[in-house]
């Protein structure tokens, strides 16, 4: 199978971006994905990609930019405005042996495909005792500023990951964001990848050829003794740069890039946790019922003895993104928030 | 500037078999004897199967099962079109279909008997397992149409739901797709007058279900859903032309739901017997027969001997579903992913 020699060759997986060995070509987020659809359609003929706007000029924040013209519109698909249909229509693509990429702008869209993710993407292989695979990888879109607000901000990485038969990804890096796009789509089952728009510009060293990194692997950003702080997506940002601000104070803060939701790396967690005894979990979405209560469940019932301080949790508060640019500064959490917090628990 | 009309369309009706046996036999399919007489043990093969299947749940030997009676020809008549390797997305009341399609009754038993492995569809057969939800494996019959088309495998797919499902969002994304993509895509609508307790008229304010497909830039036909010979036609019609590059067509099998919506219903309390009496002499296996008498193709002990075949099978298929081994906890945490997460790894211990 065209992908069973580039999953094969994992050790690129390793690398880790704030150490290790870095490739010396830097690219752009967006370029990471870009340069991983790309490559994933020239490795496999079943793959194509599917979504409202994904051949305009713009290509969903420049991640789809050019691929039609290369491509042609038999792998780069624009389709009428409807989200459950494509929804349906992907399933049912993969369930025949496509592996379909189902771009959304944001991920506010996907509430109206729910009844196709949840009740049918997520539940051919147990249904079938494993025989009817939904390789569909579906990309979404945190947005975030500029007045995005309640219907088109929102962070709903929690719905897909309570789901069994969802793995949920959240990249922070363009290389994992590379890396973890194409595992997705040389997987076997359906995954949601969330990516954030604030994240677009970032670079890094990303290695030429395709790579894959599988769901289920978080990653340690930072090491330290004193406190963990485990974050998703943008939050790993605010969290490396709480940890820099900490470290002026005395305070050593481990960075775990969560990575991905579904599957968690508990073991990673639970560890880190262990070595620092202390846990901040900082989220892009809201507390209640969050991946922040998930990871701070696992510390609490696999590392409850090496915790010396109740579990923080930096998230949402309770209610939509305002639109207004006053409010939205008191509603996201950062930073400040994250040291205040560590510095209460040490 | 004048009114013009610019757009008008026809709704046609196919019937060729009438109820007592008459043939028009300038539209009739060219049928051989033998597949005749294939058609109606088959026939008599579903309703044995469903008549079993609701005795079964009666006694408490299976689940909640969803009635075939009255449907089978609109079940047959369109299984019958298709070649091997042509695909079937069908909602819950296909088990018709099922049957004509070769898929072992046993496992259609077991699955009805709540246990997920009868739905694990055997490779040489192209079905797609059940779908409960209402209306949302059409969508799925596109993208797979879709799917061959772009492959380029001359493959075509046909879907089923009821006149119920035509009201969800599903149909119209669906209908929508297929037309704007020319998706290799047959549409059947069992239209069988009822949605649970809701009748066809609530459903929708057009006089036909198979018009709809008009204004999604594609053919709609309405048939005689218990004439075999007018489904088949139509669906062979629209099959051929999908396969050649053709595009999607809409066939509406004007039906009758003999039984109760599930054995979990009720029917005699929202609809009359009147109604319910006059559909069965519009019977569809009664037809057949009678068509066969008057081509000399029936005799007394054939149709015994068929009545017979069919329970022998379906006494076999009943012991055999009932004789396999209860699931194992853990597999219900196996085929989740194709590798278990941590989380499950730990709740494996669990059982």
């Amino acid at each position: 199978m065209p992908w069973t020699k580039i999953q094969a060759d994992d050790s690129r997986g390793r690398v880790r971006f704030g150490g290790g060995e870095r490739p010396e070509r830097e690219l752009s987020y967006r370029e990471a994905i870009r340069e991983a659809l790309s490559q994933a359609i020239e490795t496999d003929d079943r793959v194509f990609l599917i979504g409202e706007g994904i051949d305009d000029p713009g290509g969903v924040f420049g991640t789809t930019a050019g691929l039609r013209e290369r491509f042609g519109a038999g792998r780069v698909m624009d389709s009428p405005i409807a989200e459950n249909g494509m929804t349906g229509v992907a399933i049912g693509a993969a369930m025949t042996g496509m592996r379909p990429v189902f771009i959304h702008m944001r991920v506010d869209f996907l509430p109206m495909c729910m009844d196709q993710i949840i009740n049918h993407a997520a539940k051919w292989s147990y249904m079938t005792g494993g025989r009817v695979k939904v390789p569909l990888t579906i990309r979404a879109v945190i947005g975030r500023g500029w007045g995005s607000a309640a219907q088109h901000s929102q962070s709903l990485q929690a719905l897909f990951a309570h789901i069994p038969g969802l793995k949920v990804v959240m990249p922070a890096s363009p290389y994992d964001a590379k890396g973890l796009l194409l595992g997705s789509i040389a997987g076997d089952g359906p995954t949601v990848v969330i990516e954030h728009r604030w994240l677009y510009d970032q670079k890094e060293g990303v290695p030429e050829g395709p790579y894959v990194i599988h769901a289920g692997k978080g990653a340690i950003r930072r090491e330290g003794t004193d406190v963990t702080i485990a974050a998703t997506s943008y939050m790993v940002y605010e969290a490396l740069r709480a940890a820099s601000e900490l470290e002026g104070e005395g305070i050593s803060a481990e960075v775990v890039d969560i990575r991905s939701v579904q599957p968690l790396d508990e073991g990673l967690i639970v560890g880190s946790v262990k070595k620092t005894g202390r846990l901040i979990v900082a989220d892009t979405g809201w507390k209640v019922c969050g991946v922040s209560a998930e990871v701070a469940a696992v510390a609490s019932e696999y590392a409850h003895d090496a915790l010396k301080a109740p579990v923080k949790r930096i998230c949402l508060p309770a209610a939509p993104t305002p639109a207004s640019v006053s409010l939205e500064k008191a509603y996201y959490p950062g930073i400040e928030a994250i040291v205040r917090a560590a510095k209460g628990m040490v | 500037m004048p009114e013009t009309t610019i757009e008008s369309c026809e709704v046609k009706r196919l019937e060729i078999l009438s109820e007592n046996g008459d043939a028009d036999e300038s539209l009739a399919p060219k049928f051989t004897d033998s597949q005749i007489r294939e058609l109606y043990e088959t026939l008599v093969r579903m309703r044995t199967f469903d008549g079993r299947a609701l005795n079964l749940q009666r006694e408490g030997r299976i689940g909640t099962y969803a009635s075939i009676l009255g449907q089978e020809a609109a079940q047959l008549g369109t299984a019958y079109a298709l070649e091997k390797r042509d695909w079937i997305f069908p909602s819950f009341r296909e088990n018709g279909v099922f049957v004509a399609r070769g898929y072992e009754m046993y496992m259609i038993l077991q699955y009805w008997g709540g246990d997920e492995r009868g739905i694990k569809v055997p490779e040489d057969i192209n079905m797609f397992p059940i779908s409960i939800p209402v209306g949302t494996h059409m969508l799925h019959a596109v993208g797979a149409a879709m799917a061959a088309k772009y492959k380029e495998d001359k493959t075509v797919t046909l879907t089923y739901f009821g006149d119920g499902g035509t009201s969800e969002g599903d149909f119209h994304e669906a209908m929508n797709f297929a037309g704007v993509f020319q998706a290799p895509v047959v549409f059947i609508c069992e239209n069988n007058q009822w949605a649970i307790s809701v009748p066809r008229a609530r459903q929708t304010a057009a006089m036909t279900i198979a018009q709809k497909a008009f204004a999604y830039g594609f053919e709609g036909i309405q048939v005689d859903g218990n004439d075999i010979f007018a489904v088949y036609k139509a669906t062979k019609s629209a099959v051929d032309k999908a396969r050649s590059g053709g595009g999607p067509t809409l066939i509406e099998c004007h039906t009758y739901r003999m039984s109760d919506h599930t054995t979990a219903d009720d029917a005699s309390r929202y609809r009359t017997k009147e109604e319910v009496e006059a559909w069965k002499e519009k019977d569809p296996i009664l037809r057949l027969k009678r068509y066969m008498e008057k081509k000399g193709l029936w005799a007394d002990s054939y149709g015994k001997q068929v009545d017979e075949d069919a329970k022998a099978l379906v006494d076999e298929a009943v012991k055999k579903a009932e004789a396999v081994e209860k699931p194992k906890p853990q597999d219900m945490l196996v085929y989740t992913y194709k590798e278990l997460t941590p989380r499950q790894k730990k709740q494996m211990g669990d059982f």
